[in-house]
């Protein structure tokens, strides 16, 4: 946020590709050794197309984008909000977009999406960045 | 669906974590935060923090120890084959550095039912050892209808 931010303003995002043990590492670094991310074989006999991504670790990934807009200083994050939509996957590119919704001096909100191919995975995110 | 509201306002018992450098380290890299803040204690010191920084989102490292008893508790009564994470979101206020005991407690903040859907809301609060207040988690749930 070198130039103060205007409503409207596009922030600049990022996308990542997780490769296929990404999850794993995951599941590791945060403790969630739910099969159904670890164990394609295991995804799909409960009916999945294979392992799928923890909701957290795409919402870690928003957070990225809105620390990276508050120019890397995780102090400046206030909070985050999203809502889990469709299931994200490994291999599969992951963009996170998102605009400024209001910027009043002290505090900049923005909205945020994660998106794979043409699905939403993550929507309806607000995060609100100390100026 | 009738769903059963017992467990609403129930507060589950306080979870200790005590924060550690390469379990920042792992996080950090998992998600590509690559900032030597979250990575080398001088260049975190540097930037104005004790030592090694956690991103924002390590919060869920600390907290699962909180929420697993109040999401598997009984008389929440979660139907799991049916279950999604919903919907999830922090406030954050003290940043969590490595060395710093955070201390979790979960409480069951609501149960209602909406289109058929059963929702079920926890929320966490987090102190670091000094009694500051880290991170204040709002965690929902969704169960389908049978």
């Amino acid at each position: 946020m070198s130039a103060p931010a205007a409503e409207g303003d596009a922030i600049p995002g990022l996308t990542v590709t997780p490769d296929r043990y990404l999850p794993v590492r995951y599941a590791g670094a945060s403790g969630d050794f739910n099969p159904i991310h670890v164990d394609p074989e295991f995804a799909r006999s409960v009916g999945l197309p294979g392992a799928i991504l923890h909701g957290l670790y795409m919402m870690g990934l928003v957070s990225r984008a809105a620390t990276d807009f508050a120019d890397g200083d995780p102090r400046r994050l206030e909070s985050l909000s999203v809502q889990f939509r469709g299931m994200g996957f490994p291999e599969e590119e992951i963009s996170i977009t998102g605009s400024v919704t209001s910027a009043d001096g002290d505090r900049v909100e923005l909205d945020l999406v994660a998106t794979q191919g043409d699905r939403e995975v993550i929507r309806n995110s607000t995060a609100t960045v100390r100026a | 669906m009738e769903l059963e509201t017992a467990a609403v306002g129930k507060s589950f018992p306080p979870f200790e974590y005590e924060v550690g450098r390469e379990k920042i380290r792992e996080y950090a890299i998992a998600l590509g935060f690559d900032d030597p803040i979250y990575l080398d204690p001088g260049a975190a010191r540097e930037a104005g923090f004790r030592n090694v920084v956690a991103p924002p989102m390590f919060c869920v490292v600390y907290s699962a120890g909180a929420m697993a008893p109040a999401i598997f508790d009984p008389e929440v009564g979660m139907d799991f084959a049916r279950m999604v994470h919903g919907a999830q979101s922090f406030d954050w206020s003290e940043p969590v550095c490595s060395g710093d005991l955070i201390t979790t407690t979960a409480s069951c903040a609501s149960i209602e039912e909406r289109d058929g859907k059963g929702f079920y809301v926890f929320e966490s609060v987090s102190v670091n050892g000094e009694g500051a207040e880290t991170v204040r988690g709002t965690w929902t749930n969704i169960v389908r209808g049978e």
